[in-house]
Order: C-alpha cells, then sequence, then structure tokens
C-alpha cells in the first residue's frame, strides 16, 4: 500500500520530468523504451521497420523513443511510462517490470529467440593512442600507476557487465577460487578514480576528460569513440569477457491498453531479419545471425564469452554482486 | 495590535494551509510513511553503515562551507553591484542569476571539465598540488556555484534601500570609512546575509545533477547523500531511499528553522532599538 503510494508520486514526478513520455494510445503508434547507446541504432531501425510494415499491410505507423540508463528507464515504465516495448540493458531491468510492475509475464525471455537479445555486445578495453601503459589483459589493468574509468555498478547497467567480466576473468585466472576473484576486483577498483553515474558519463570522463588509461565500454561505445575521435584512441581486445545480451519485451498490459499488441510484437520479432542483424552489426553490435557477419562494416573480433547464465542469471547475479552489502559494497568497506 | 489590522486573516490562513498541505506536506509525508514501515534493524543499516555516514559528513559539510562561501562573496558582489556604477554592471547583474537558470548537469559537466587535471582551470591548480576535479573540494565548489545566487538576491535589495544618512551619521561623529562598515552597516545586513545563507544552505542539502559530475561518487570520499538515495532507487528499494531524504529533511528542516529563528530575532532587536 505505502509501496504504491510512492509509486504513484513518483511516478507523476517521472512523467512531469520525462520530456518523451508522450503517450502512445492509438494502434498505429508505438512507445519504444530504451538505453542509453542504442538512440543511433533504434533510429534507423524505426525507418527501416516503418517501410517494411507499411509494404506488409499499408499501415503508416510512428515509432517514438525513450533512452535513459536502462534502471532508471525501468523504474519510469514501472512507475506509469507507457511503453509498448522495451528495449533495456538488462533482463534483471525487465524482470523488475514483470515482478514489481506486473506488466508482463515473468516468462518473457522465452517469447523470442536467444534469449530474447536480438543482438549482443561485449565489454572492451578502450585505451589512449599507441597504449602507451601496454595494457593487453585483465591482469595488466591492476598493476601500480594504471587509472581504470568504469561507471558506477550501482546506478548503471553498463556498469554491471564490466564488473561482471572483471570477476569472469578473476574465476577463470584463479581456477574459479571466489576469494581470488574477490581479491583481482578489489585490486582493480583501487585503480579506479571516478565512478561516473552512467556509461556516457565514464566515456566523457575518459575520452573529453583525459582522465585514466583505459576505459571499460561496451563494444558498440567504443567503435563509436573510434569513430567521433579519430587517431585518438584504441581498442584492445582481452582474450575473456561477458556476453552481453541486451533484451527486448513487449509490455503487454500497455500494448493491450493501446491496442498494439500485434504491432509491438512484430516490431520486435523484426529485429530477428536479415534487413535489421544487418543494420545492427554496421551499429556496433553483434548480431545473432552469423551471415549478417559477412556483409557487415564492423569487424568483430574473436573472444572467450563467459554467459550470464555461469552467475546463474541476473537475479542470483544482482543479490550477490551488487544489492545493498553484496561484493562491490564490500571492496569499498573500510578497513 | 498587528494582527488584526487587516481583515481575511481567516481565509488568507485557510489558504496558505491548503496550498502548503497539497505541495508540500502531503508529499514529505509520503515519503515518511514509507520509512515508517521499516524495522529498527534495516533503519539504522540504512542510516548508520560507515558509507552513509561518510555520505551525511560530505554533504551536510560541503553544503555548509558552500553557503559560507556564498555570504562572503555574495555580499561582495551585491555591495560592488549596488555601490558602483560601471559599464558592464547590468550584465553582471543578469549573470548572476545563470546559476538558477543553468540545468544541474550542464553545471556538473561544464565544472568536472574545467577542474579536471587536464581542464583549464585544473591544470593550473594540480601544478600547485590543489586537486579539486573527484574530491570533496569540487563537490564544495559546484554547491557554492549553485547557492551562490541565492546570497546576492537577498543582500543586494536591503543594501541598496540602507538609508545614507546612516553612514553620513556615523561619519559626522567621527567614524571612518571602514568603521562604518564593520559597526554601522554590516550589522543591518546580517540579517538578510542569513537568510541568503538558509536559501543557498537548502539548495545545497538537495542538489544532485551538478554534483555527481564533479565529485567522482566514490564510496567513503566522494559519494552525496542524494546519490545514496538514487543508488537506493536503482535498487527499487523505495524504503532505504526514503528513510535516507527522511533524515536528510529532517536535518535540513532543523537547520532552516533555528537559522530562520535566529534571523527573526536579529531583525526584531533591531527595529525595536
Amino acid at each position: 500500500m505505502r509501496n504504491k503510494t510512492l509509486a504513484a508520486f513518483f511516478a507523476v514526478f517521472f512523467v512531469a520530468l520525462s520530456p518523451l513520455a508522450a503517450r502512445a494510445d492509438t494502434a498505429d503508434s508505438l512507445l519504444n523504451v530504451s538505453y542509453d547507446p542504442t538512440r543511433e541504432f533504434y533510429s534507423a531501425y524505426n525507418d527501416l521497420f516503418t517501410k517494411y510494415w507499411k509494404a506488409e499491410t499499408g499501415q503508416s505507423v510512428s515509432i517514438k523513443q525513450s533512452h535513459g540508463g536502462s534502471g532508471a528507464q525501468a523504474r519510469a515504465v514501472i512507475e506509469g511510462l507507457e511503453a509498448d516495448v522495451v528495449t533495456l540493458a538488462l533482463a534483471y531491468d525487465i524482470d523488475a517490470i514483470a515482478e514489481k510492475g506486473k506488466l508482463l509475464s515473468p516468462d518473457w525471455a522465452k517469447r523470442f529467440p536467444d534469449n530474447a537479445s536480438p543482438y549482443t555486445s561485449t565489454i572492451v578495453f578502450l585505451v589512449r593512442k599507441g597504449n602507451p601503459k601496454h595494457l593487453h589483459d585483465w591482469n595488466d589493468l591492476t598493476r601500480d600507476g594504471v587509472a581504470v574509468i568504469t561507471p558506477n555498478p550501482k546506478t548503471s547497467g553498463g556498469a554491471r557487465w564490466n564488473f561482471l567480466a572483471a570477476y569472469s576473468y578473476g574465476l577463470r585466472s584463479n581456477h574459479l577460487d571466489d576469494a581470488k576473484a574477490r581479491a583481482y576486483v578489489t585490486a582493480l577498483y583501487k585503480n579506479v578514480p571516478v565512478l561516473d553515474s552512467g556509461a556516457r558519463g565514464a566515456t566523457t570522463t575518459f575520452t573529453e576528460r583525459g582522465i585514466g588509461d583505459v576505459l571499460l565500454a561496451w563494444e558498440n561505445e567504443a567503435f563509436l569513440s573510434l569513430r567521433e575521435h579519430p587517431g585518438s584512441f584504441e581498442i584492445v581486445v582481452p582474450k575473456t569477457s561477458v556476453l552481453a545480451e541486451p533484451p527486448v519485451a513487449v509490455v503487454d498490459v500497455n500494448a493491450k491498453k493501446h491496442g498494439t499488441e500485434k504491432l509491438a510484437e512484430a516490431y520486435l520479432r523484426y529485429l530477428y531479419s536479415p534487413a535489421a542483424q544487418q543494420l545492427a552489426c554496421d551499429n556496433g553490435y553483434r548480431p545473432r545471425s552469423i551471415s549478417a557477419y559477412a556483409h557487415c562494416k564492423t569487424h568483430f573480433p574473436q573472444i572467450d564469452l563467459v554467459t550470464i547464465a555461469s552467475f546463474g542469471g541476473w537475479q542470483t547475479a544482482q543479490a550477490r554482486f551488487f544489492a545493498d552489502g553484496g561484493v562491490f559494497d564490500q571492496i569499498y568497506q573500510p578497513h | 495590535m498587528a494582527r488584526d489590522s487587516i481583515p481575511g486573516r481567516s481565509l488568507a490562513l485557510g489558504t496558505t494551509v491548503t496550498l502548503v498541505t497539497l505541495l508540500v506536506l502531503i508529499p514529505l509525508a509520503v515519503v515518511g510513511l514509507t520509512a515508517g514501515g521499516m524495522s529498527g534493524e534495516r533503519l539504522s543499516a540504512a542510516l548508520l553503515s560507515p558509507r552513509a555516514l561518510a555520505a551525511f559528513r560530505l554533504t551536510f559539510g560541503a553544503s555548509l562551507a558552500a553557503a559560507a562561501l556564498d555570504v562572503v562573496l555574495g555580499t561582495y558582489v551585491a555591495w560592488i553591484l549596488v555601490h558602483y556604477r560601471f559599464a558592464g554592471r547590468p550584465l553582471l547583474d543578469a549573470l548572476v542569476d545563470i546559476p538558477l537558470a543553468l540545468p544541474t548537469a550542464v553545471t556538473g559537466i561544464a565544472l568536472a571539465t574545467l577542474y579536471s587535471a587536464h581542464g583549464w582551470a585544473g591544470r593550473v591548480l594540480e601544478a600547485h598540488g590543489l586537486h579539486v576535479a573527484y574530491t570533496a573540494l569540487g563537490v564544495g565548489l559546484a554547491l557554492a556555484f549553485v547557492g551562490f545566487p541565492f546570497v546576492v538576491r537577498t543582500v543586494q535589495p536591503v543594501l541598496a534601500t540602507l538609508p545614507v544618512d546612516l553612514d553620513e551619521a556615523a561619519a559626522s561623529l567621527g567614524a571612518d570609512r571602514s568603521t562604518t562598515i564593520v559597526r554601522v552597516t554590516l550589522p543591518l545586513l546580517v540579517p538578510s546575509m542569513l537568510a541568503g545563507f538558509a536559501l543557498a544552505l537548502a539548495r545545497a542539502l538537495g542538489e544532485y545533477g551538478s554534483v555527481i559530475f564533479i565529485s567522482g561518487n566514490m564510496p567513503l570520499r566522494t559519494e552525496i547523500v542524494p546519490l545514496l538515495i538514487v543508488t537506493r532507487l536503482e535498487e527499487f528499494d523505495y524504503q532505504g531511499a526514503a528513510a535516507i531524504a527522511t533524515v536528510l529533511l529532517l536535518a535540513s528542516f532543523g537547520l532552516l528553522l533555528a537559522i530562520n529563528t535566529l534571523q527573526r530575532r536579529l531583525t526584531v532587536a533591531r527595529s525595536g532599538t
């Protein structure tokens, strides 16, 4: 009851604040609530999809976008932002919409192929031109005098992938010894001078402000930084990393209310089409379709990738690593 | 005597109470109620962890320091704006309000860029061993920036309407210029300086957007209370967020009440003599 009251209060607050809180209440418009780095991809995809839909059904549709930190976006949907579909950074955030908001079924991840993640990404290193600190793999990041830039996993979805990539390196290089993996991430975070609240903020700290020797970055963001600052940075690919699976889902309750169930379903389904897979690839996301790689503008290096399943899924990983008092908080316990 | 000299007292009181209830009390009560359902154990974990305590120390310490700095700088700028006529004065006057108009994120990003190790100001300061960005000093700086206009705007009108004959009387009694300022002008300004201090402090305690970019957000060192609240919300821990918010609110309310009472006493004492 109390949570409801507060939720209503925050809903009013967020809806009033969000300029993109426009409601998609007619059957020919969709609201896609997404996270920060997908802005470029989805604006291209929306063009592709509306053309496809027009050719298929003769109906003209308009797709609205909203971007922000993945967790904050999930909260906005729970508290009343009427998204027809969500395309977020972590399954955990969509789980929260299912669990706390009761806006879709808890088995949402089974509704589309590949854990409902039409494209994937991973975490790589962005270093300064010429790699002056000779950073080649995870073990180099804990050396004295190396400054690592990564955002705060308490407030950033991307940062949680970074943390898990580092932790999985710590496990695998120490025969799966948890204590040693913790020691590794503790040493790594000792080298982090700034914990920005979001992934875009961390990128700015590294690229614009010149802080740090290495940025732990989404692969697609790293490609974007290379394009925006030609000649300033290079990508270093560690031997191991995580398979980041940004998931998509129809927000059933909202879609039903708006009469957009079929459209929303088709919008997400079409992400798996050859044309959309190609587009994802060109925007720096790893496509699920193997054949899309062949014509892709981006070259994706081979990395040994661990999945979130090896941490027992997001619910388990969140509780163990990022909840209040979890492994991440213990790094910053006063000694 | 003054109490009923103007009609409509109960109507005015009624509307005021209704508006204050709708705009302030109900949202605050919801925050308090949400936190109210917590067990004592969870409450103390949320409020008394070393991390929360460090954040409270930083937020209150930096806010008080920033508001104090604002009083000095703000009074000085108000003095200049009132007493001197110079080219560009209207421009300076308008510039004072800019911190209120800027989106706080813009302020934060601009300050962080300016004061980071490679920034225009940061480079010079770091050469002298002074680190501003990503330290408590940076937090104070951002808070001083956003609170500055409040002091100028509360002191300036009072300064402008100070009777000149007081200065002249002091001078005729043999006081030199600096004695006049210290013994006559400043005491008259103190209530408005206190009011400015209270406003700047209130703004600083709740400030989020401009600080998180320059603070670096390191637990135990540069993490502010509003960031802790956002962190709890990120974890869908509304109760934890509300508990921290309630403490921040109560402490802020206490501080503001004390300052306002002091200010009123001073004003009454002055007008009484």
